[in-house]
C-alpha cells in the first residue's frame, strides 16, 4: 500500500493493482504536473511488478477528473521545442501504459474531461457507472486548446472520423450511454460499487489487451481518410469549421490537421503531430485569453471577487420585484429559481399574474426536456406572489425595480416603497440608460441605491451590471455582487455613467455600422464583416432587434448640450430611416432588413439605392477596424473616466454583455491581442480618415509606449 | 521558331455514368484511338514524333501510373514513343498543348503528341484524395470551397439570375444541335471497340429541344452542400458584400461529366516537311493567370487578356472563341471581363450540352474552334478555360 497527496495504490490479492487518484490539495482532481509525476511512476511500478496482473484505474473524488489545471496552462512557455519535448514525455509514459501487454482499466464514477479522459483513453479498457450526471468528453476546444494528452490522434480510432470531430471540436460532453454507442467506453454498470468487481471481469478477459490504434487489423469505424466518406466528412467539416470560426479560433483547425495528418501514419508518430499542434496552440494569444478571460476571470466574477472587503453576506432570503414587465418576469423567475421568495409586484394583479405565467411558461419546458421535477417547479412557482399593494414589499431584503424607463415614475416607485422598506435595505434598479445617481435623487437612501443591470432574456443571459451612483456605499455593493452571485449570475460593477459601459459601448457598435453604410459601404458588408471578426450579430441588424426609435429615444432623452458630433450623424441616419421610410426596426418588419413572414431576413434592396452602396467604398480590414477598434476604444475610454473600475470587468462585460468576440480576450484584452502601438498606430489612421472618435488618448498612448499589457498598466 | 498544331483528332463524347455509352471503354483505349487516328490520317511516320503529353485530371486507377506512357506502348508507335502526364485540372488539356509548343518554339523538340483524357465514367472525379481540399491546413486559411459554390458565387456576385444561365444552357445546347445535324464536326472520330464495331459515333449528352421551361424544374444541385457544410459561409466571409449565395446552377447549366480524349499533333516547321504535310494552324500566345482559389473560375478573362496582351492583339482581333462552359455563369462573367458578344463565343455548343471530360477539354476545344475557323473560313480563335484552384488558361492560334 502506498499512499500521497495525489493518489494511492494497493495490490490484491488476486494480483491485481487499484491505483485510487485522491488529489488532496485540490478541490477535485485535476490533471497537473503532480499527477503526472505521481501517476506515471505508479504505473511504471505496477508494469515492473511481475506479480500484478492487471490494473484498475479509479477516483476517489466525485469526479473522475476534471480536466486540466489550466492555472499550469496559463504559465508563459518561453521555448517552443522545450514544451513540445514535455508534451513528447506525457506520450512516452502514456505508450508505456498502453504497450506494457498488461491489462490497464479506467473505473469511471464522474466527470472524465478533457485531460481526465486523456488518462482514460491510454488504459485498455473503460467502464462508466450509466449515470446521467456523468460527463465525458474534450471540453479542450472551449479555452483554445485541443487535447494534447493522446485525445486527438486516438479519438477516431475509437469513435470514427466524423465522431472524434464532432465531440473534439464542440466540446461534447456526453453522458456515459452515449460515449458508449460513440466507442468512448467499452462496459456500463449500473451503479458505482459495480466497478470494481466489472474492472476484475474485463481484465481476467483481456489479460494481454492491444490498443486499437496498435492493432494493424483494426478498422477505423466509418472509414479512414482517403475513403468517399472519409473524405466527405472532412471536407464538410473544414466548411463548417470555418463558418463557425471565421479562421479566428486557430486550434480546430488544429484539431483538423491533427487528425488529417495524423490518421495516415502510425500511432507514435501521429502523437507528434499532436504534440506540435498542442504546443502552437498553447502558445497562441487566442488560447491564453481564453484561459485567461473566458475561464479563469469569469470563473472568479462568479465567485464574487469583485466584492468589497470586509462585508459580511448580504441575508437575500426574499426581493421585492417591482413591474412584472419582461424583466420583471425574468429577474422573478431566476431568482424564485435560486430559492428566492419573490413578492411581484404590478399596477394589477393581471399584470403581476401575467408576469408570473413566463415562470410557470418556463418550468413547464424544463419539465418536459426532464430538467426539472414537477415538485421542483411548484416550490419555484409557489416562492413568486403576486401583488398590487405597494407595502407587499415590507419586509423583503432587497428591491429590484423595472418598471417603464420613465425618470418620473420611477421616483414616485422609489417613494412609495422606501416607505414601507427596511432602512437596511437594498434598493436596485434594473434601468439600462438613465443615470442611477439621477434616480437616486429620489431617494431619501442613496447610500443604499444602486442599479442592477439584467440584460434580456434575463434567463438566459449571464451577465448583471452593478452600477455606482455618487452616494452608493461599498455595504449595498457588496450586497448587490451577493445577489447576484446567489442567483448564479456573473456581476460586474461599474461607475456611473449615461449608458454604463455596455449600452455606451455597444451603441458605438451600432453607430459606426449605420455610419459606414451611409458612407457608401454595402449593408451585407457591414453585417458579415462583423460577424467574420467573430460578432454574434451584425451592427444593423442588432440595431434592428432594438428599433431605430430606441435609439432616437436614448439620443433625445440625453439632456448633454455637447453632444458627440458621430452620435449625432447617426441620430440623423436613423430618423430619415423611420421618418422618411418607415423603417422602425425588426419591430414593425421593417428595418435595415425586411422580416418576410415564415422566411428569412433579408436586407432592404433600397438601402443600395438611398446611399449609393459600392463595394470598393472601404477594403473589408477597414470595416473590421472600425467595428471593433471602435468598441475598444469606448471600453478603455470607460476605463480612463472610471466608468470600469477593473480591465477584467470590461473584458467580462464586453464578452458577456454585447458578445465581443472571446478570441480576443475581451474589449480591453483587445487592444493587447492586436499590440498596443499597432492598435493606437491604426487608430491614428483611423482619426485621419474617420473623424475623432478614433483619436486615441494621451493614456492610450503611453500604454503603448510603455511596452506593457494594459492588464498590468497603471492609468494615473 | 514557330509552333504549328498539324491536326487534331478527338473522340465523341459518352456520359460519364456507369449507363454511359463509354463506360465499358478504358481510357488508355481512348487515348490510343486518338494516337492511332492522327497517325492514319496523316501517314505519320511513328519515329518522327518522340513524346506523348497528356493532361489528366484523376490520376488513379485506370488514370494512373502515368497514362499518358501507357497509351504509348499501347498505340503500336514503337518503344521510342515516351509519355508524360500532366495535370493543371480543367486546363489540362490545353496545357498540353501549350506545353508542346513550348517544347517545339524552344527547339528542344521537332514533334510531339499532345492532348488529354478523362473517363469520368470508370475514375469518378475527386477519387484522387489530395490536399487541397482535405488538408485543414491549406482548406481553412484558403477559404476552399466546392467549385459549384464558386459558381454560385460568381452568379450571386456579378447578378447572374437562374433564367440567365439557363437561357445560356439552351443556347449551348441547340447550338450542338446544328452543329451535329450540320456535320460540323470534321475531327472528331467515333469510337469503335476491339472488333471494329461502333459504341459511340455522337456525342451522347446533346439534348434536342432543351428549353428554358424544361431546365427550370432542376433542383439547384450545390445548395445542400452550401448550407449543410458551411461553404456558403466560407465564400461569404472571403466576399463580405454578398449577403447570400444565390444557388443558381444545376446538372442542365453546368458542364456535363462525360469520357473522351483529344489529341494535336504539334511541330515546327521542318517536322511538317518531313511528315509531307501542311500545318492547320499557327500558336500564337499561351497564358495563365491565377486569381482568388475562393472564386476560383474567374481565371478565363485575365488570361485571355494577358495572351492577347503579350502579342499586342485585341479581344477584336479573334475571329471565333472558345470559353469552356464548366458553369453557365463563369462564360457569361468571362465575356463581360473581356468585352465580348455571344455570337462569337462557342458557336457549336460548348460543355454544357457536349460535357466536359476534365482532362481532354482543352485540347477538344482546339479542334473544334480550329474547325469551325476552317468552315467559316476565318483565321483566329481563342481557347480558354478557367481551372480549380483559382486559374485560367489561354491559348490564341491563328490559321495558316
Amino acid at each position: 500500500m502506498i499512499k500521497n497527496k495525489i493518489l494511492s495504490y494497493d495490490v490484491d490479492n488476486d494480483g491485481i493493482a487499484l491505483i485510487t487518484i485522491n488529489m488532496e490539495d485540490h478541490p477535485t482532481n485535476l490533471f497537473s504536473e503532480d499527477f503526472m509525476k505521481a501517476y506515471f511512476d505508479i504505473t511504471a511500478k505496477a508494469i515492473a511488478d511481475d506479480t500484478v496482473k492487471g490494473v484498475i484505474v479509479a477516483s476517489g473524488r466525485r469526479m473522475f477528473m476534471a480536466g486540466a489545471d489550466l492555472k499550469m496552462l496559463e504559465k508563459p512557455i518561453e521555448d517552443p521545442e522545450v514544451f513540445f519535448n514535455h508534451a513528447m514525455e506525457l506520450h512516452k509514459r502514456m505508450r508505456h501504459i498502453e504497450t506494457s501487454g498488461k491489462p490497464f482499466v479506467a473505473v469511471i464514477n464522474g466527470h472524465a474531461l478533457g485531460g481526465g479522459l486523456e488518462v482514460c483513453l491510454a488504459c485498455h479498457g473503460r467502464i462508466a457507472v450509466n449515470s446521467s450526471r456523468i460527463k465525458i468528453g474534450f471540453p479542450e476546444i472551449k479555452v483554445g486548446l485541443l487535447p494534447g494528452g493522446g485525445g486527438t490522434a486516438k479519438a477516431p480510432y475509437l469513435m470514427g472520423l466524423q465522431n472524434a470531430m464532432t465531440y473534439i471540436l464542440q466540446g461534447v460532453e456526453a453522458r456515459p450511454d452515449k460515449a458508449k454507442k460513440d466507442g468512448l467506453i467499452d462496459v456500463l454498470v449500473d451503479t458505482p460499487e459495480e466497478l470494481i468487481p466489472a474492472a476484475k471481469k474485463w481484465i481476467a478477459e483481456h489479460p494481454s489487451p492491444v490498443q486499437p490504434w496498435d492493432n494493424p487489423k483494426h478498422k477505423i469505424p466509418g472509414g479512414g481518410l482517403f475513403t468517399p466518406s472519409g473524405a466527405q466528412v472532412m471536407m464538410g467539416a473544414t466548411g463548417n469549421v470555418q463558418k463557425i470560426t471565421h479562421g479566428n479560433y486557430p486550434a480546430a483547425q488544429y484539431i483538423l490537421s491533427v487528425i488529417h495528418d495524423g490518421i495516415q501514419v502510425r500511432i507514435d508518430r501521429a502523437l507528434e503531430i499532436e504534440a506540435r499542434y498542442f504546443t502552437k496552440a498553447i502558445m497562441s494569444k487566442e488560447a491564453k485569453n481564453m484561459i485567461r478571460t473566458g475561464f479563469i476571470a469569469i470563473q472568479e466574477a462568479r465567485k464574487g471577487k469583485a466584492k468589497p472587503a470586509g462585508y459580511d453576506p448580504y441575508k437575500i432570503q426574499s426581493i421585492g420585484m417591482i413591474g412584472a414587465g419582461m424583466m420583471g418576469a425574468g429577474i422573478a423567475y431566476v431568482s424564485a429559481k435560486a430559492g428566492i421568495q419573490v413578492v411581484l409586484k404590478d399596477i394589477s394583479i393581471e399584470g403581476a399574474e401575467r408576469g408570473k405565467d413566463y415562470s410557470r411558461k418556463l418550468v413547464q419546458k424544463r419539465i418536459s426536456r426532464e430538467r426539472m421535477t414537477q415538485e421542483k417547479a411548484d416550490e419555484l412557482l409557489d416562492r413568486i406572489h403576486t401583488t398590487i399593494d405597494p407595502t407587499a414589499v415590507k419586509d423583503v431584503d432587497m428591491i429590484i425595480e423595472a418598471v417603464f424607463e420613465n425618470p418620473d415614475l420611477k421616483a414616485k416607485v422609489t417613494q412609495e416603497t422606501e416607505a414601507v422598506l427596511g432602512e437596511d435595505k437594498i434598493f436596485g434598479s434594473n434601468t439600462s440608460t438613465i443615470p442611477i445617481t439621477l434616480l437616486a435623487k429620489a431617494s431619501k437612501r442613496p447610500e443604499n441605491f444602486i442599479g442592477i443591470h439584467f440584460f434580456s432574456p434575463v434567463d438566459k443571459m449571464p451577465l448583471v451590471e452593478i452600477i455606482v451612483g455618487e452616494k452608493t456605499n461599498d455595504r449595498t455593493i457588496s450586497g448587490a455582487i451577493d445577489y447576484v452571485v446567489k442567483i448564479g449570475k456573473i456581476p460586474i460593477v461599474v461607475n456611473d455613467s449615461r449608458g454604463f459601459f455596455t449600452s455606451r459601448t455597444f451603441g458605438t457598435y451600432c453607430a459606426e455600422g449605420g455610419l459606414m453604410l451611409e458612407e457608401g459601404v454595402p449593408a451585407a458588408m457591414i453585417e458579415n464583416v462583423a460577424k467574420a471578426k467573430g460578432m454574434p450579430v451584425g451592427p444593423l441588424a442588432v440595431t434592428d432587434e432594438v428599433s431605430l426609435t430606441l435609439g432616437m429615444m436614448v439620443y433625445e432623452s440625453d439632456p448633454s448640450p455637447d453632444k458627440d458630433p458621430d452620435m449625432t450623424r447617426f441620430y440623423e441616419l436613423e430618423k430619415k430611416l423611420v421618418k422618411e421610410y418607415g423603417r422602425e426596426g425588426k419591430k414593425n418588419g421593417k428595418g435595415y432588413y425586411d422580416y418576410p413572414k415564415g422566411g428569412k431576413k433579408r436586407l432592404w434592396p433600397e438601402l443600395s439605392k438611398i446611399f449609393s452602396s459600392d463595394v470598393n467604398t472601404l477594403d473589408k480590414e477597414t470595416v473590421g477596424k472600425r467595428l471593433l477598434h471602435r468598441m475598444a476604444l469606448e471600453t478603455f475610454r470607460c476605463y480612463e473616466e472610471g466608468v470600469l473600475r477593473t480591465t477584467r470587468d470590461g473584458d467580462i462585460g464586453s464578452i458577456l454583455g454585447f458578445g465581443f468576440p472571446i478570441y480576443t480576450g475581451g474589449a480591453l484584452s483587445y487592444i493587447d491581442y492586436i499590440g498596443a502601438a499597432k492598435f493606437v498606430a491604426e487608430c491614428k489612421d483611423l482619426e485621419q480618415c474617420f473623424g475623432s472618435r478614433f483619436a486615441p488618448s494621451d493614456a492610450l498612448r503611453r500604454l503603448a509606449q510603455s511596452g506593457q499589457s494594459i492588464h498590468d498598466f497603471k492609468l494615473g | 521558331m514557330e509552333a504549328y498544331i498539324y491536326d487534331t483528332i478527338r473522340t465523341v463524347r459518352g456520359k460519364g455514368n456507369k449507363k454511359g455509352a463509354l463506360n465499358t471503354i478504358t481510357p488508355t483505349y481512348l487515348s490510343t484511338l486518338c494516337l492511332k487516328e492522327i497517325r492514319r490520317r496523316n501517314d505519320l511516320d511513328p519515329t518522327l514524333v518522340d513524346d506523348v503529353i497528356l493532361g489528366c485530371v484523376t490520376q488513379v486507377m485506370d488514370q494512373g501510373s502515368n497514362i499518358a506512357k501507357t497509351a504509348a506502348i499501347k498505340s503500336g508507335y514503337g518503344d521510342h514513343l515516351c509519355g508524360v502526364t500532366l495535370n493543371r485540372f480543367c486546363g489540362s488539356g490545353l496545357e498540353s498543348i501549350n506545353q508542346a509548343a513550348a517544347y517545339v518554339k524552344s527547339g528542344f523538340s521537332e514533334l510531339l503528341l499532345a492532348g488529354g483524357v478523362e473517363s469520368m465514367s470508370r475514375v469518378k472525379m475527386g477519387s484522387d484524395g489530395g490536399a487541397l481540399f482535405l488538408d485543414p491546413s491549406v482548406a481553412l486559411p484558403g477559404h476552399i470551397v466546392p467549385q459549384g459554390i464558386s459558381a454560385d458565387l460568381i452568379a450571386s456576385k456579378w447578378g447572374y439570375t437562374r433564367n440567365d444561365l439557363d437561357a445560356f444552357a439552351t443556347e449551348s445546347h441547340r447550338r450542338a444541335v446544328v452543329a451535329e445535324s450540320e456535320g460540323r464536326f470534321n475531327s472528331r472520330i467515333s469510337v469503335v471497340d476491339i472488333n471494329g464495331v461502333v459504341v459511340l459515333e455522337r456525342d451522347e449528352n446533346i439534348r434536342p429541344g432543351t428549353s428554358v421551361e424544361g431546365l427550370s424544374g432542376l433542383q439547384p444541385s450545390f445548395q445542400m452542400m452550401g448550407e449543410m457544410a458551411g461553404f456558403d459561409a466560407v465564400a461569404i466571409g472571403k466576399y463580405p458584400e454578398v449577403e447570400f449565395i444565390n444557388h443558381v446552377h444545376h446538372a442542365g447549366n453546368s458542364s456535363a461529366i462525360v469520357d473522351g480524349a483529344a489529341i494535336a499533333l504539334v511541330g515546327n516547321k521542318i517536322a511538317g516537311e518531313k511528315m509531307g504535310i501542311k500545318p492547320r494552324a499557327k500558336i500564337v500566345s499561351i497564358a495563365i493567370y491565377g486569381t482568388d482559389p475562393t472564386i476560383m473560375l474567374t481565371g478565363i478573362g485575365p488570361a485571355t487578356l494577358k495572351a492577347l496582351g503579350k502579342v499586342g492583339m485585341k479581344p477584336s482581333d479573334i475571329d471565333l472563341f472558345e470559353i469552356n462552359e464548366a458553369f453557365a455563369a463563369v462564360v457569361l462573367r468571362a465575356m463581360e471581363h473581356i468585352g465580348i458578344e455571344q455570337d462569337i463565343v462557342n458557336v457549336n455548343g460548348g460543355a454544357i450540352a457536349m460535357g466536359h471530360p476534365l482532362g481532354a477539354t482543352g485540347a477538344m476545344l482546339v479542334g473544334t474552334v480550329l474547325d469551325e475557323l476552317e468552315r467559316r473560313d476565318l483565321s483566329t480563335g481563342c481557347i480558354t478555360l478557367c481551372i480549380g484552384g483559382g486559374m485560367g488558361i489561354a491559348t490564341i492560334i491563328e490559321r495558316v
